[in-house]
């Protein structure tokens, strides 16, 4: 009997009467003897005490350099924000821990009501009014605003920014060949996206605000030249720069999403985390994925439901808009705790504090030698440069001083050698800022000067 | 529940719970030297008024979702047969190793030299679920069951389009299949062909003959089925799929049934997806995060997405950032992968979901995975004859007269035409006993279906109880239906108007 279940002896032999069978064997009599594995699972060794798991995978988490261990300074898409301790003290409750989706509503109030907040707090962010209740990431939320995109149009194509965060890119670009849609790409020059002439054949243009670059881009111009070629504008936000930023709504978007890992998640190597998604009234029987709605119960009470489920996978089946079903709740119930957390006034102080960390960083690390920046545009927790030296090497030296000092860009983009993409956080401190400065300085000078590593 | 909650008015929303001035969050020192905001983003790109979050204390953000969360019914507190969904006991241990730093504030594009305790985990997670598929090459990018199933047909469809196939835009699914299999297909840019259900609850064989052809992609089957049933005829129909050249598809939603019994790679399956959220523990969340890892054969694996995790023989030892391991071998991201379908996701996929379920596996083992699924089905044929005996099987019979896997499908018709009461009202009056209900209305072929899934961390008193408690409804309702129809009488609210919600969508807060 392992520790997780709990047939006893005697159980065994009552239940197996009960059934009417002689032995547990029996039970698998529809499955072809042929078809028996008849020898245990191999490789997967005996169960192990419930401490001895424990220092494996303690074992395992120390071969790991996170965080912790190291003055980072990557991003790229996920950042080393604060997490406060609420939302890990609410989230690991178990009544939200271990339910699952809120099929009967009247005992989920709580989860539904939350997703209802967490709802709303996206809609104030983007400026959009329907947000959904969370998708899987920021990259699969493009791709699934470009199925939106190309049921709402009936077009062909998307017309993509070079600013889109390759994963985004590249998760559009495998959804896109299964649901039959092009992907061509738009230039960005001095940090900023240069869209094309865009023919009738466009369903719609992908941006992102910030750009993968850290640039601020100014959208509405953007936007309003795909409303006038016929097309949707999406746009991958990075949600605490949406502060200060101008919103995706007020700037003509028509489909706002992102990473949410940001919003009081673990980085985790990369997930679990969230994904948001948040459209306009007209594309709101268009949206993938669970949604809670207001309602009042037999008594008069307000309570609320899952809603408009005609457009869910269980009801509409192959007409359904997406076939999203288990998401992300968990993730994006620490999203609004976190955005409660900072509240309306500590959002923007946030931000602000984010910007000016990151113009003293960029200040000081564009005024290295051998370092320029690889564009002026105005940015917010993340800036790119180019040095004049092998950055992976260069890389390799700061690592060894116990620095992260951020993203190759010329690991996604060749076009961009010698790109480095450096992003700040609050965790990051002037004198770890100043350390970064110390250490990258010395490491692009002894590359430029060929001491040996 | 808390009965003093129930009485209680509305429950605020944090908006509604928000005043002027108040806050949680205190910013660190600014540290900078601080520059005009205008100069570093001008007014012209900045939103005149910042979002209208929330103004509260941290008492009162941990007071208003500790009263939430008091409005959930969950796992941890009590029975949650909810078919095809696999709620079982979520091991606490697993929340402490994930929180481990070296493993939750790993940043996704470390160096592989600093994320070798990672990819090794990834690695050693894959190896495990291969050998439990019986198919040896894994991705573990998918976010969830939906998402594997979309890299499945996608790999299929790369398959055949690369063997110069480009015809195969169909895909056969069981009508009895979740409503995941055929949105997959639609977003797949295929076709679904529904299959047949025979009068035993197995795949129409016949049905199947006429409909598999060279168009074919693949056959989408889950098996056990959804009616929780083992398909006898599994051969033959894996010798049909295979003769019209299509790829067989195992959808994992029910793989609780099988671990270390019988392996979907030795059925003929070409590709298999697992839900990490089912099978594997990860806490469900109320909707999220799971993860859908996929498996394949040699034939396929060309096409699975990238990165892949990969190991070679360690040179000269461990990097630099691999403090203290005596590593033989090396761990690394395969992106050179020239046939694969792509990326489905950022980053390398739910990590925190892998060590959660590589935990579990670890803390099982071969005999304790085995034991998993024999007791999960015996429980679920024990609770089945604890129905039987309850005569409650007189008004809600099997839909199959059957031995069944981990799950079974009852159908309400008949308390329907005797009692009055739906299928619904015996769901909702459940929950005035503390019960979760089964899934209900699903699979679709059944009337008034209700699937019960008991898994195996139930204890046979749960068990007992649980058949008593569904007699004691029926019997109520024999007397009286008006109390079954108008329940639940003890919850938070009472029914919700559903209608009501999708006419006349509230979906934010209006502030």
């Amino acid at each position: 009997m392992s520790r997780y279940t709990s047939v006893t002896a005697s159980d065994l032999d009552q239940m197996l009467d009960a059934i009417g069978v002689g032995s547990v064997e029996e039970l698998f009599a529809d499955i072809p003897a042929s078809l028996r594995l008849g020898r245990p699972l191999a490789g997967l060794g005996e169960g192990l005490s419930e401490q001895e798991v424990y220092g494996e995978l303690r074992a395992l988490a120390q071969r790991n350099v996170s965080c912790e261990e190291e003055i980072s300074f990557l991003g790229a898409g996920m950042y080393d924000h604060y997490v406060p301790a609420l939302v890990e003290a609410i989230i690991s409750r178990s009544e939200f821990l271990t339910p699952y989706t809120p099929y009967q509503p009247e005992i989920s109030q709580g989860g539904l009501q939350s997703m209802f907040e967490y709802q709303t707090a996206i809609c104030e962010l983007t400026g959009l009014p329907i947000s959904n209740a969370s998708v899987y990431d920021g990259p699969s939320a493009v791709a699934a605003a470009g199925y939106v995109a190309k049921h709402a149009t009936g077009r062909s194509r998307f017309v993509v920014s070079r600013g889109v965060h390759p994963h985004a890119i590249e998760t559009l670009r495998t959804m896109a060949h299964g649901y039959g849609m092009e992907v061509s790409l738009a230039e960005v020059l001095d940090g900023a996206t240069r869209l094309p002439e865009l023919d009738d054949d466009v369903a719609a243009i992908v941006l992102a605000q910030p750009n993968f670059l850290g640039a601020v881009e100014e959208l509405a111009p953007l936007a309003a030249a795909a409303r006038e070629a016929g097309a949707l504008t999406i746009c991958a936000c990075d949600p605490i720069p949406l502060a200060l930023l101008r919103s995706p709504g007020e700037d003509g978007v028509d489909i706002a999403v992102g990473e949410g890992q940001t919003l009081g998640n673990r980085l985790d190597f990369g997930g679990p985390s969230f994904g948001f998604f948040a459209v306009t009234e007209p594309l709101v029987r268009r949206l993938p994925g669970r949604l809670a709605g207001e309602t009042r119960d037999v008594d008069g009470r307000r309570g609320f439901v899952l809603t408009l489920q005609t457009r869910e996978q269980h009801i509409r089946r192959e007409k359904a808009t997406s076939n999203i079903c288990t998401a992300q709740a968990l993730n994006a119930l620490a999203g609004v705790i976190y955005l409660s957390w900072l509240g309306c006034r500590g959002l923007v102080e946030l931000a602000e504090l984010l910007v000016q960390r990151t113009a003293y960083a960029r200040s000081r690390i564009g005024a290295l030698d051998g370092v320029e920046l690889l564009h002026a545009r105005p940015v917010v927790r993340e800036f790119a440069v180019s040095l004049d030296a092998p950055v992976e090497r260069v890389l390799a030296r700061c690592r060894a001083q116990g620095v992260h000092p951020g993203y190759p860009l010329e690991r996604t983009d060749p076009s961009l050698r010698g790109g480095l993409l450096i992003a700040i956080t609050e965790q990051r401190t002037r004198a770890q800022i100043d350390r970064l400065v110390e250490v990258l300085g010395a490491a692009v000078a002894a590359e430029r000067e060929g001491v040996a590593a | 529940m808390s009965s003093f909650l129930q009485a209680a008015d509305d429950e605020l929303t944090i908006f509604e719970r928000s005043r002027p001035g108040r806050r949680a969050f205190v910013a660190p020192p600014l540290e900078v030297p601080e520059r005009p905001l205008d100069e570093l983003i001008p007014a012209t790109l900045r939103r005149a008024q910042a979002p209208r979050l929330p103004e509260v204390s941290e008492p009162e953000i941990v007071r208003h979702y500790n009263r939430l969360s008091k409005r959930n019914f969950d796992l941890d507190t009590g029975f949650y047969p909810l078919g095809s969904c696999t709620m079982k006991h979520n091991p606490k241990l697993h929340e402490r190793v994930a929180a481990l730093p070296g493993h939750a504030r790993l940043h996704p594009l470390q160096e592989v030299d600093g994320a070798q305790g990672a990819l090794e985990l990834m690695w050693r997670l894959s190896q495990a679920l291969g050998e439990i598929a019986g198919l040896p090459h894994v991705s573990l990018q998918p976010a969830a069951g939906s998402h594997g199933e979309l890299a499945g047909v996608l790999v299929s469809r790369a398959y055949h389009e690369d063997r110069g196939e480009f015809a195969r835009r169909k895909v056969l699914i069981p009508d009895a299949a979740h409503g995941t299999n055929p949105a997959t297909v639609a977003m797949a840019g295929c076709e679904v062909v529904k299959v047949g259900t025979d009068a035993s609850g197995n795949v129409d064989l016949d049905d199947l003959r006429a409909k598999a052809s060279e168009e074919v992609v693949c056959l989408m089957l889950t098996n056990p089925s959804t009616l929780g049933l083992f398909e006898p005829g599994i051969e033959e129909i894996e010798r049909i799929v295979h003769g019209v050249g299509a790829t067989l598809y195992y959808d994992g939603a029910n793989l609780n049934a099988i671990m270390g019994i019988s392996r979907p790679g030795d059925m003929g399956f070409d590709i298999v997806h697992f839900n990490l959220h089912k099978s594997f523990t990860q806490p469900h969340g109320g909707g999220g995060p799971g993860a859908g890892p996929i498996a394949v054969g040699e034939a396929l694996e060309p096409y699975l997405p990238r990165p892949q995790v990969v190991r070679r023989p360690a040179a000269g030892g461990a990097g630099n950032g691999a403090a203290g391991a005596a590593a033989d071998w090396f761990y690394d991201l395969d992106y050179e992968r020239p046939k694969s379908i792509g990326r489905l996701r950022g980053f390398q996929g739910n990590y925190g979901v892998f060590v959660r379920s590589y935990a579990y596996i670890r803390s099982l083992g071969a005999a304790g995975l085995r034991e998993v699924s024999e007791v999960a089905v015996l429980n679920a044929n024990y609770l089945l004859a604890r129905l039987r005996q309850e005569g409650v099987l007189e008004l809600l019979p099997t839909a199959y007269e059957r031995i069944c896997m981990h799950e079974f499908v009852l159908s309400g018709a008949p308390m329907k035409r005797e009692l009055g009461i739906r299928t619904l009202d015996l769901a909702k009056r459940l929950l005035d006993h503390g019960v979760h209900p089964p899934t209900v209305y699903f699979p679709l072929i059944v009337d008034e279906a209700l699937l019960v899934e008991p898994t195996e961390t139930e204890t046979r008193e749960t068990l007992d109880r649980f058949a008593e408690v569904v007699a004691a409804v029926l019997r109520e309702a024999r007397e009286d239906p008006e109390i079954a129809r108008s329940a639940p009488h003890t919850t938070p609210v009472r029914r919700l108007d559903e209608a009501a919600a999708a006419r006349r969508p509230v979906v934010r807060q209006a502030i």
